[in-house]
Order: structure tokens, then sequence, then C-alpha cells
């Protein structure tokens, strides 16, 4: 069966797969484009580890008909970092040990990047909210809690992307 | 075998395409239907969607509102006329979900999902589905659930219409689950308890996962008819609880505990005590 | 925050601690948090092929016949694997350090022992299309009586799951169907207890539930071997287990792992490198063997159901004074490492106090569940709720506070354990204190001011005398003495701090005159001729590569 083409624009770049019928936007990253940082638990949208922003709403990819994306913006965790800067996000990560194993990460930065770009005080109990969708088999879920709120706290007003660097 | 997608600009034609091929399946959210692709469901052939903007819009029409079968759970937390059901929307999945998930998807959602059916079911909500000759059918919510399953049934959701309470007091909505701060249900439970001089008139009351569809709780319904809502007033509700309920089995709980535990949910919610 | 109580033991330590107590970052944080981390799946190969398996829907049944030749037609399917083409199609996981027989196939033959054992592996283009194929396969299934309770398995006339094991318990030493620990008489010590207190534990199987599902993505390479991306959480286990069923040296193989999408111990069983390699050998393509998310719960393995008797003999000072325990762990339909986890049950039996009387017996047992595994301290975590749950309820009935219970029954430095090894280094003593502290539970001053490095050895040195016994001989029969009694609910008296004041001692029936323990009773009259136990094993033939040499210092194979 022929395959549809699709363009979309991925982390600010354009980008163009072809997608069999019926294949998912999990796939079309990973095996399409080649972005790996979106990963699969589970394929039923109970887990959110393929969590990505769509036109900044947080969706799933793994329940995304690829070629319903043609048009529109997808972010995924490789487009954080503003080059070797690494967005306050992933440093808060760093320094909280919010993650293990780190499968869980990409989604949770990506479901705590779309609660921070619309709320950027949130209290304990929206980030709780913000990651409810996403499952961390590992760290217990309260250092990820506090690494976001600290990312909220130390955004403010300014830009504050900082070194890339391993950070204790 | 690969899936056919075939996108139209209007529903009418998504109607129509449904119509010629019955082994078609609409797409909505993709919530549920990506979830059986992903799992191997090989019965699924053909994908009919619409990207007609009518779908997605929220209209106010007074005494009742009409919401487009492609309003998502994030489109009626964003809305205001919709402030009722925003307990209920709120609860349907995590962030990502409720920013995909559908309300004519949920009409078609199998236990233990569907809980925004559930409430609807409650508030007298009516289905709008076209045929295939052109022409929207009205039918009650409940009417459309109980043939929903039935091969054959033909026709495309294109919105609910539901009536605004007199008093939004009146709605009360529980889902109970055990995943904090989401999960999937156990059972959920949806009233709409107008109220005269203190005592309920008219009630209605829905759950979800106990049957193969969102059903009415009328033992329920009968046995509040005239009463307040203390304790004493409602143990005969409490007492017909369980009746006509023919829950699941699944992952989260067995048909037994659904049935041992649907009377203190319902108590709890007619008594507004804590969640 | 990590807080440091140097004034213990400080006398035995050197304390210029340059790494321990400060925070390091992880070596792949940077990894997780940019998305760049590897997993096996994040590796693309051009051509690659994907391998899902038949399950079966039983679980006990007869494979009566297996038709797939809609299957092999079908669109996109490149190969169909069956029993046949598994070169050694039977392995146990630890056969690599010589423990166990041989019990489980790849791809089942003429049986199946679970419910999603693994019949047929079909690989084809894509997901979809291998999935289709699966639905193409003709089974016919004699289903079997099925057995899913350790006790109602070890049962005369039980279904037996796993031929290899006819008991349906594992066997140790070819000689025992069951690990056992003797010390000193504990009949005896229960006949002049003041109080007996017996009680049963119990817990299902766990599902590890990583985020991450089992996978591999096996690959040719340069020169004639096979690169594999696997999750695995023990790549030489894998490796080695690879080239057992697909009898390959095992410099044939190139293993990659690394990072692990949670492990928890659910990723040791190799379930998917050796069909992969197998598929990517049949087809010459990068083969991706992945289980979904249903997979993954129901069908990949768990911590195994655990039941647990333990019978305590405890006097009214707080002393523990004998100690039975009774241990079942349910292997599911094969062994892996359910026999290993009864091993540590036994090394970990009575816990960390010092009682002068043990007996103890731990069965590894097979039933029609889905094959158990390592996860978290298995073998242990399970034994530790009961013995502390149990410790609970020694306290209660003592009137004891249950803190100052296990300070007064911990090892000391010098104390001879069950295991004859003399106690070391013991600490429970200040845990205990300072868990106190930190919980603001109040312990009185004479429990504050013992110590683990006083009052131990001596009399508490002794190995006390011990009536070993011959119960679970393999081929003896099935003595009616390992099997315990059921346990009556025991009522919980209100829960009190202060001190009872002294009950009046149980009615407990006066032992024999005879001090030696009950010997077994005689089997059933009708007991069948001792089984005809079987050869061990003969070597395997060679594979041709040296194979890592064993923990016990010889290699079988």
């Amino acid at each position: 069966m022929a395959k549809t083409p699709v363009q979309f624009r991925l982390n600010g770049a354009d980008k163009a797969v072809f997608v069999d019928g019926g294949e998912n936007l999990l796939n079309a990253l990973r095996r399409g484009v080649g972005d790996m940082s979106t990963k699969f638990g589970c394929g039923q949208g109970t887990c959110g580890v393929c969590t990505v922003l769509i036109d900044g709403e947080p969706q799933l990819a793994c329940l995304t008909l690829a070629e319903t994306c043609a048009g529109r913006g997808i972010e995924t965790a490789l487009g954080l970092a503003d080059g070797p800067n690494l967005h306050p996000l992933q440093t808060a990560f760093m320094e909280h040990f919010a993650a293990q194993c780190g499968f869980c990460t990409s989604g949770m930065l990506m479901a705590a990047k779309a609660l921070l770009d619309r709320n950027p005080s949130p209290t304990r109990e929206d980030v709780a909210e913000a990651i409810s969708g996403n499952i961390c088999r590992c760290t217990g879920y309260e250092p990820i809690i506090n690494a976001i709120l600290d990312a909220a706290s130390k955004r403010g007003g300014q830009a504050s992307r900082e070194q890339g660097h391993a950070r204790v | 075998m690969t899936v056919q997608v075939k996108t139209f600009g209007s529903m009418s034609e998504a109607a129509a395409a449904l119509a010629s091929d019955r082994a078609a399946r609409f797409f909505s959210g993709g919530t549920l239907l990506m979830r059986a692709i992903n799992e191997g469901d090989t019965t699924i052939a053909t994908l009919v969607r619409s990207t007609d903007p009518g779908c997605r819009q929220i209209r106010n029409e007074g005494a009742r509102v009409v919401i487009g079968a492609g309003v998502r759970m994030v489109d009626i937390l964003a809305n205001r006329d919709l402030a009722i059901l925003h307990p209920v929307a709120r609860v349907v999945g995590g962030p990502a979900v409720r920013a995909m998930a559908t309300v004519g998807g949920n009409l078609f959602a199998p236990s233990p999902y569907g809980d925004l059916a559930v409430a609807l079911l409650a508030l007298d909500a009516t289905v709008m589905v076209q045929g295939a000759y052109g022409g929207a059918q009205q039918t009650p919510l409940e009417q459309f659930l109980a043939g929903r399953d039935r091969a054959g049934s033909s026709g495309l959701v294109m919105a609910v219409s539901v009536p605004r309470p007199a008093s939004p007091d009146a709605f009360r909505f529980r889902k109970v689950a055990r995943v904090k701060p989401k999960g999937v249900s156990v059972l959920s439970i949806a009233a709409h308890l107008p109220a005269t001089g203190g005592r309920i008139a008219g009630a209605r009351v829905a759950y979800g996962a106990m049957a193969p569809t969102p059903i009415r709780a009328r033992a329920v319904e009968r046995a509040l008819e005239g009463r307040t809502l203390d304790a004493a007033g409602i143990a005969p509700a409490l007492a017909a609880a369980a009746e006509g309920i023919s829950p699941p089995t699944d992952a989260l709980a067995t048909a037994w505990y659904r049935r041992e535990v649907v009377s203190v949910h319902l108590r709890r919610l007619l008594l507004g005590e804590g969640s | 925050m990590l807080e440091f109580r140097k004034e213990y033991f400080k006398d035995e330590r050197d304390d210029r601690l340059n790494e321990v107590g400060q925070p390091r970052q992880r070596q792949d944080m940077l990894g997780h948090v940019t998305g760049r981390t590897r997993y096996f799946d994040d590796h693309a190969f051009e051509g690659l092929l994907h391998l899902k398996v038949l399950r079966s829907p039983h679980p006990h049944a007869r494979l009566r016949a297996i038709d797939v030749s809609a299957a092999e037609r079908s669109p996109g399917v490149k190969r169909v694997i069956r029993a046949a083409d598994v070169p050694v199609n039977k392995n146990t996981l630890l056969s690599l350090i010589n423990f166990g027989k041989d019990d489980e196939p790849l791809l089942a033959v003429d049986k199946v022992r679970y419910k999603g054992e693994p019949i047929v592996a079909v690989v084809a283009e894509s997901e979809a299309a291998a999935y289709e194929a699966l639905t193409k396969i003709r089974v016919d299934y004699d289903p079997l009586p099925a057995v899913f309770d350790v006790e109602e398995a070890i049962k005369p006339g039980a279904p037996v799951v796993n031929e290899t094991y006819p008991a349906n318990t594992f066997e140790y030493h070819e000689k025992y169907n069951h690990q056992k620990l003797r010390f000193g008489d504990v009949e005896r010590a229960f006949a002049s207890a003041d109080f007996v207190v017996e009680e049963r534990y119990q817990m299902s199987p766990i599902e590890h539930a990583p985020t991450e599902t089992n996978g591999s993505i096996a690959a040719p390479e340069t020169n004639d071997r096979f690169v594999v991306h696997t999750c695995t959480q023990a790549l030489f286990f894998s490796l080695g287990t690879a080239a057992k069923l697909l009898d390959v040296p095992s410099n044939r193989l190139h293993f990659i792992g690394g990072t692990v999408g949670g492990g928890f111990g659910g990723k040791v069983d190799s379930l998917t490198e050796p069909l992969s390699i197998l598929g990517a050998m049949l087809t010459g393509r990068p083969v991706r063997y992945v289980l979904g998310r249903e997979e993954e719960m129901q069908y990949g393995c768990p911590r195994g159901a655990e039941r647990h008797y333990i019978k305590d003999g405890v006097m009214r000072d707080g002393r523990i004074v004998a100690r039975k325990v009774t241990s079942y762990f349910d292997a599911g339909a094969y062994t892996r490492l359910s026999s290993y986890g009864a091993v540590k049950c036994i090394a970990h039996v009575p816990g960390p106090y010092t009682i002068p009387n043990v007996h103890a017996d731990s069965y590894c047992v097979f039933t029609n569940r889905t094959p158990a595994t390592a996860m978290r301290g298995f073998g242990i975590t399970g034994v530790d709720f009961s013995l502390e749950v149990q410790m609970d309820k020694l306290a209660h009935k003592v009137g004891m506070d249950p803190m100052e219970f296990r300070i007064l029954n911990a090892y000391r430095d010098g104390d001879m354990k069950a295991h004859r090894r003399e106690a070391h280094n013991c600490a429970l003593v200040e845990c205990v204190q300072v868990a106190a502290e930190k919980a603001g539970w109040p312990i009185r001053d004479e429990y504050r001011r013992m110590n683990s490095l006083t009052g131990g050895g001596g009399e508490r040195a002794a190995i006390p005398a011990t009536a070993t016994d011959e119960a679970g001989r393999i081929g003896a029969g099935r003595p009616a003495s390992t099997t315990p009694t059921r346990v009556p609910a025991m009522p919980i008296p209100p829960p009190s701090r202060e001190p009872q004041p002294a009950a009046a001692p149980p009615r407990v029936a006066p032992p024999p005159r005879s001090a030696p323990p009950p010997a077994p009773s005689p089997p059933p009259p009708a007991a069948p001729a001792p089984r005809e136990q079987p050869k061990p094993a003969a070597p395997a033939p060679q594979h041709g590569a040296t194979r890592f040499s064993s923990v016990f210092g010889t290699r079988r194979r």
C-alpha cells in the first residue's frame, strides 16, 4: 500500500516523512525522522513516556495518527536545550536527581514544559496534576515535582538558560 | 496490512463514507482506535476522519448547550458555559489524554472508560446522529447507548445536546479510581438531583463501569423521589444501589467488588462526603 | 539529607570519607535529561523486521497440532519459527552456573505449562503484519487440569506441571525437595515456652512493570557475528543463555546492553534475545522483538507468590526461644531463579535475631502460573515482611514494646547464628535505637543503653545439639511431617504499650519423653516404588568455545 507523505516542524526544523496508513506519530518520529527521545511504554495512553507537545499542547505520540500532524509544530526532548545550554527544566532535573533509569524523563520534561509555558507559577498540586499522566517507576515522583517547582521559580522573567555541563 | 485513512472536509461527507463501508471506523481523538491498532487489532482496515471545524464547536443555545462531537476535554475545561462538566472532564486521563479525547469518542468508550458519557446520561443529553442519506436524528443518550454496540448501527455522531440544569448544584459526579490523582474508573456515579422544597423531584442517576455501557440506576431514582438528602432519606436508595447492574470483572476490580462498594460511593455522593 | 551518626562504632572505622556522603551526579543523567541516553530500541537498522509470538491461552494443555501454513503465506511475513527450529530447545537460566536441570523450552514442543507460554514466533515486515499472521495460526489444544497454589501442587496426585520435576518441587543436590536449616531442638523449646505463636503469611505475584518493556534487537554484523541490543540487566547471563539455546560459540554474539529502562529484576531472564537472534539468523536481517504492555504485565515474569508459616516460642520476658519457618516459593511453570530464591530464604531466616532453636524448610514449588524471577531482594523481602509482622505479634503477646522487643532479641557480636557462623559487625540494636529516636518513639533507658558489642558470645556462641533429619528426600516418598498443618487465625489482642500482667502459660501438650524431634511418619501404604531418579544430565555437546567457568569451579557443559 502506498505511503503517505507528512510534513511538519519538529523542534523548529522542517521535516518530511513517509508513513504507512495507520502509523502513529511515535513510530514516525523514531523510525521516520530518527528522533529517539520519545519512547514506547504501553501503546495504550496510560504511561505517558511518549508525551510530546503538538502546537504547544501535550499529546501522546503513540495515540496520535501521524498524518494528522501535517503542518503542525511538534516539540520533543531533543529540542529543549538551546545549543549546548540546557533548559531550566533539564538543569533542575539534574540538580534534584529527578531521574534514575531515565526512561520516563523525556515525557516528564515535555509534560512539565507544557505546564510552565502556560502557568509560570504552579503550585505543588498544579505540578502533580501536570504529570498525572506520566508514570515513573523509579523515583517516587517527589524529586521530579521538586525539580519542576525549582525550574519554575528560577525562570522568573529573565532568560535563565544555564550551561550544559554535568552539575552536582 | 496497513490501515487506509480517508479524510473529509465535512462531517456529512464523512457520514456518507461510513455508511458506504460498514467496517470503517470513525477516527476522532484516537485514544481508543490508535490503542486498538497499536495492540494488533487486525479488524480495523479503514479510518474515516473529518477536519470539519463545526464538530469542534460549543454552542450556547440558552436552555441547552450543543457540544460538537470533536470537542475535547480541554475544550470543555476552557468553556464557561460547560462549567457543570468541568469536574468530569478534569478526571478523564492525564493532561495529554484530555488534549486528545473527544466527547464523541467518549460515547463509545467501553467499560471502564466513558466517564463523560455517564455524566451526560445523568443530565439527559441527546445525541445528534447523521445518517447516510443526510438529515440529523436526535436520540436520547440512553437509547443511543443501548444500541451503540449493535452491528450495523449506522450514522455519525455530530454533536451532543445537553440541557442546562436549573441549579448547577443539583448535579454531582464522582469517579472512583485506585490510582491517585488519576486512574481508570473502578466505577463512576453521576447524579442530577433537582429538588423542590428540599425534596428530590425527578432524579436521574447514572453509573459508569457497572455494565457494558453507562446505565441509569432507575431503582435508585425511584427510591429518591420525594426524599430529602440526609441519612434517613437516602436509606431506601442505598438499599437499591445495586439493582440492575451487571458490572465487569477487569484488571481494576472484580464484579463482586464493584457490587459491594457501589452503595458506599452512592452514599458519599448523595451526602456530599469527602472525595 | 544524609546524616552520619559517627559516634557508633567509631573505634572500628577510618572516617576519612571523601566520596561516601557526598552527592555525586549520575554519569548518565545528562543523557537522560537531553533525551540522548540510548536504550536497546534506540538504534536504527535498515530492513528491520518485527517478531511477535503466539502465546498459549491455557495454563496447562497438550499441543495436539499446530498449523502455520496460513501464517506463512500472510502478507509481509518473512519467517515462521517453530520449536523444531530452535537448536537447543531446553534450558534453565542457572545452568550457566551448573545449578538445576534444563526444564524450559524456548518455544513449546508438545505441552504448554502456563498461560502465555510462547508456541510459535512470526517475523514480518511490520508489527501489524506479524499480529495479523498470528491470527492465522491454528493450534489444537487439549486442556489439562492445572494447579495454581503451592500447597495444592505438592499434594500427592496434583497435576505434574513440569516433567523435569515430577513432584512439582525443585530438587536440591538431587537429594532433597527443599532447603533446610536445623539448629537445636525447636519442639522441645516449644514445649517449655511460655507462649507459642503460629501464623501464616502470603503474597501474590508482583509485577515489576518497568516503563520500558522487555525487548531486544538482533542484527547480522561483521564476521558472521550478531549484534544484539538488549534491555537485559544481566548481559553475560543473556549472552550465555543465547549461545546455549542457539548452539553457537559465544564469540559469535556481540551483546550491547547499557541503560535499562527500569529492571528491578524483571530483565534477567533473557525473554527476547534468543528469539530475536534466531530470527536474524533465519532471515539474514535485523529482527526486533519487544513485548507489548499487556504482554509485559501478564506474561513477563513477576516476583513469585510466596507463603510462609512461622511458629515461634517466646518467654514471658521477651526472649524468643524457638522459631520454625516453612516457606513456599511459587516458581510458576519453570525454575528460572526461584531455586535460588529458596536458598536465599534459608540463608536469611530466622532474621537478625539470636534464637537458640531454629528449624526452617524452604520449598521451590512449580505451579501453572507465569514463571517467576528475581525482583528486589527476591527470596528475602517477602520473608522479612512475614518475620517482622511476626515480631510485632510476639511483642504484643508478651506485652512488650515492639522496638524494645527487637533490641532484646537482636544479634550481638559473638553470637552463634543458626547457620553456624559467628555474628560479626552487628548493628541492629543501634539501628532500632536511632529509628526510634527519629520516629519520636520512646524506649526505656535500659534499652537505650544496650549495644551490639556487649552481651554476645559466651553461652550464646555455642552450637547446640541438633537433630538433623532426612525429611523430603527425593525418591523416598513424601513424608507427612513435611506438610505443615493449616494454621487457624489468631485473635489479635488489643494493642498495649504497657507490659501486661503475666498471663497463665498456655496449655501445651508435653513432648514425648524421648528428646529427638518426631521422626517422619512412614510413607502411605499404597505408595508407589521410589521414583526412578533421572540420571544427572549428560554433558551437552560442546559448543566449541570456552564457556566462562562456573561459580563452583567445575564445568559440566
